[in-house]
């Protein structure tokens, strides 16, 4: 045989076999080497692009840690903690009220869902932020009356505009959840003689929690993205209180960054978060994960028998 | 012996499709009672109109002293609120054939569930009563372990376990080996053999006959939704009166 390497099955008679401690010699992989190189190049070349750039980095150091910035990012994790809250308690009631036998609430969860995931966001804030508009005053007898634009300022639009808009997703993740736990569940409840609450709170949500966790950390990671939304309604969260610096100083490429960082900072520690959460609550389940790293792009794939 | 259930005209239809044809049944306390019959005669139906996770279209289920999700009012059977139909649910075991175990529930956690959050029990008293329980079904060793990591005979005795753990006055069994691998059908059936001799009224729904025969005090054969053969296991399955009852035991019986 004249062909290189070998066919594993060239003829090859008994006698002739090897030992069983013959060394075993990997296959190469030059392709990963040289797109490895060729990535590495690549960022190095970014990175200086923006090194040499006209962007002053020390601006960039200088309102990392300004009191505005800090502030506004201060009313970032507010709004989203917020909005976030109000979205999972939007979504459990809404999702919960679409598995309902009552019809005319399984209809009002579904209207929900229809007028809040279709329409855009930021017009949703927009109208929340404006809602004085049709309803000049809030009226509930023997508990409010007030000026709408006194009780709907911007925070509490942003709030209500995030928090309404990520319940309707989240609605339909928690009906998905509900339905995903196996009906023998139930029925297994149902002989224990638990009640449909008894069954809803310890048998079904538990799981249905831990299904709808890694959306939910998803949520939190879009929800302070989306905050910076609520700078188009003169809320003075960290978009806008950097827009008010560059207004004045002109520095606008750097007090960019400077939001950027800080929204990877946060963005960073919610993926970490997210992580654990998972695992704590991926127990019951049998592949439970023995990987520690949370950063997954960075671990190695899963061996493979016979990959060095 | 005083009776524990008696069921009294079941009928139950799918649409147009009528499942069950009336059936009238008595169990005595003590008793264990087989029920055998061709797949798609209505055997699951019947136990689950029992404990009503169906609802009959009409008849009634006696337990004891009332009748399953009624008060008997002014001649008409009034539905009971649902927390009160539970109630008698409780009463009665049911083990199904797929297990139905609480994922997130550890095997302990599956068997206290009932006690606490249906009778009340305190955790410690619902946990030691759960390890005899465990103990006596052959599992407390593998207590803290999930579902997940069970064999199905292990998830069936647990299951049995989880039943027997509300202190039901009938235990109800549909197939509840049909869903296990041929080597582990033996382990189930030994824990329900030993209920049966300690005095457990047992409705079993099952394609064993080898058990029917051995362990039965009676056997009732469901044809197309309707009772076609009942009494001693002897009589029943070697001398069956119905020809339809013949042509069904001589398949199942080859
Ligand atoms: N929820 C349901 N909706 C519609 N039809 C049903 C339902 N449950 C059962 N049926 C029908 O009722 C009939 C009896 O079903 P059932 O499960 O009681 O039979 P079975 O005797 O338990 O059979 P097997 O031995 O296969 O378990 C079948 O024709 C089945 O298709
Ligand atoms: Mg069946």
């Amino acid at each position: 045989m004249t062909q290189s390497p070998p066919k594993p099955t060239s003829a090859l008679s008994l006698p002739d076999l090897p030992g069983p401690d013959t060394p075993i010699r990997r296959l190469r992989h030059p392709g990963r080497w040289l797109s490895g190189i060729a990535v590495i190049l690549l960022l190095a070349m970014i990175g200086r692009a923006f090194a040499v750039g006209q962007i002053q980095w020390p601006v960039v150091g200088e309102f990392l840690t300004a009191g505005v910035i800090i502030t506004g990012f201060g009313w970032t994790l507010l709004i989203s903690a917020c909005a976030l809250v109000l979205g999972v308690v939007l979504g459990f009631v809404f999702g919960i009220m679409r598995h309902s036998e009552n019809p005319i609430l399984r209809f009002a969860a579904w209207l929900y869902v229809w007028i809040f995931r279709g329409t855009p966001v930021l017009l949703q804030l927009l109208i929340w932020f404006n809602i004085a508009l049709v309803f000049p005053r809030l009226y509930i007898p023997g508990l409010v009356d007030e000026r709408m634009v006194d009780v709907v300022t911007p925070f509490v639009a942003a709030v209500l505009g995030l928090g309404v808009n990520e319940g309707s997703y989240l609605t339909e993740v928690v009906r998905g959840g509900i339905g995903s736990v196996d009906r023998g569940q139930k029925e297994a409840a149902h002989t224990l003689g638990m009640t449909p609450g008894q069954t809803m709170r310890r048998i079904i949500l538990p799981q249905t929690l831990r299904l709808i966790l890694p959306v939910l950390g998803n949520s939190a990671i879009g929800m302070l993205k989306f905050s910076s939304l609520a700078a188009t309604i003169a809320m003075g969260e960290m978009l806008n209180a950097a827009q008010r610096i560059y207004f004045i100083n002109g520095a606008v490429i750097e007090l960019l960054f400077v939001c950027a960082v800080w929204y990877l900072a946060g963005t960073t520690v919610l993926s970490i978060g997210q992580y654990y959460l998972e695992r704590y609550f991926g127990r019951d389940t049998a592949a439970t994960t023995r990987d520690r790293r949370w950063f997954k792009g960075w671990a190695r794939r899963p061996a493979v028998e016979g990959e060095v | 012996m005083s009776l524990a259930v008696k069921a009294v005209g079941i009928r139950k239809s799918f649409g147009s499709h009528e499942v069950l044809k009336g059936l009238d049944l008595e169990v005595a306390y003590g008793e264990v009672l087989c029920i055998l019959g061709p797949s798609g005669s209505g055997k699951s139906t019947f136990l689950r109109c029992i404990n009503h996770l169906e609802t009959p279209n009409s008849g009634y289920v006696w337990i004891d002293g009332a009748i399953m999700g009624y008060a008997l009012h002014r001649g008409a059977l009034q539905e009971l609120p649902i927390r009160q139909l539970r109630a008698q649910q409780s009463q009665l075991g049911m083990v199904f054939q797929h297990f139905n175990l609480f994922a997130h529930r550890t095997v302990l956690g599956n068997v206290i569930e009932g006690p606490m959050v249906v009778r009340g029990l305190s955790r410690a008293k619902a946990e030691a009563r759960a390890m005899e329980l465990l103990e006596q079904v052959g599992m407390a060793g593998k207590a803290s372990s999930y579902p997940s990591q069970l064999s199905g005979g292990q998830k069936q005795r647990v299951a049995i376990a989880r039943s027997l753990a509300m202190e039901p006055r009938v235990m109800l069994f549909d197939e509840p080996t049909s869903a296990l691998d041929p080597e582990l059908v033996g382990e189930v059936l030994e824990v329900m053999r030993n209920l049966a001799r300690g005095g457990t009224t047992m409705i079993v729904v099952t394609h064993e006959i080898g058990f029917a025969r051995e362990v039965a005090d009676r056997v009732v054969v469901m044809i197309d939704g309707e009772i076609r053969e009942t009494g001693a296991p002897g009589q029943v399955l070697s001398n069956p009166g119905d020809p339809r009852v013949r042509s069904f035991l001589s398949r199942v019986l080859a």
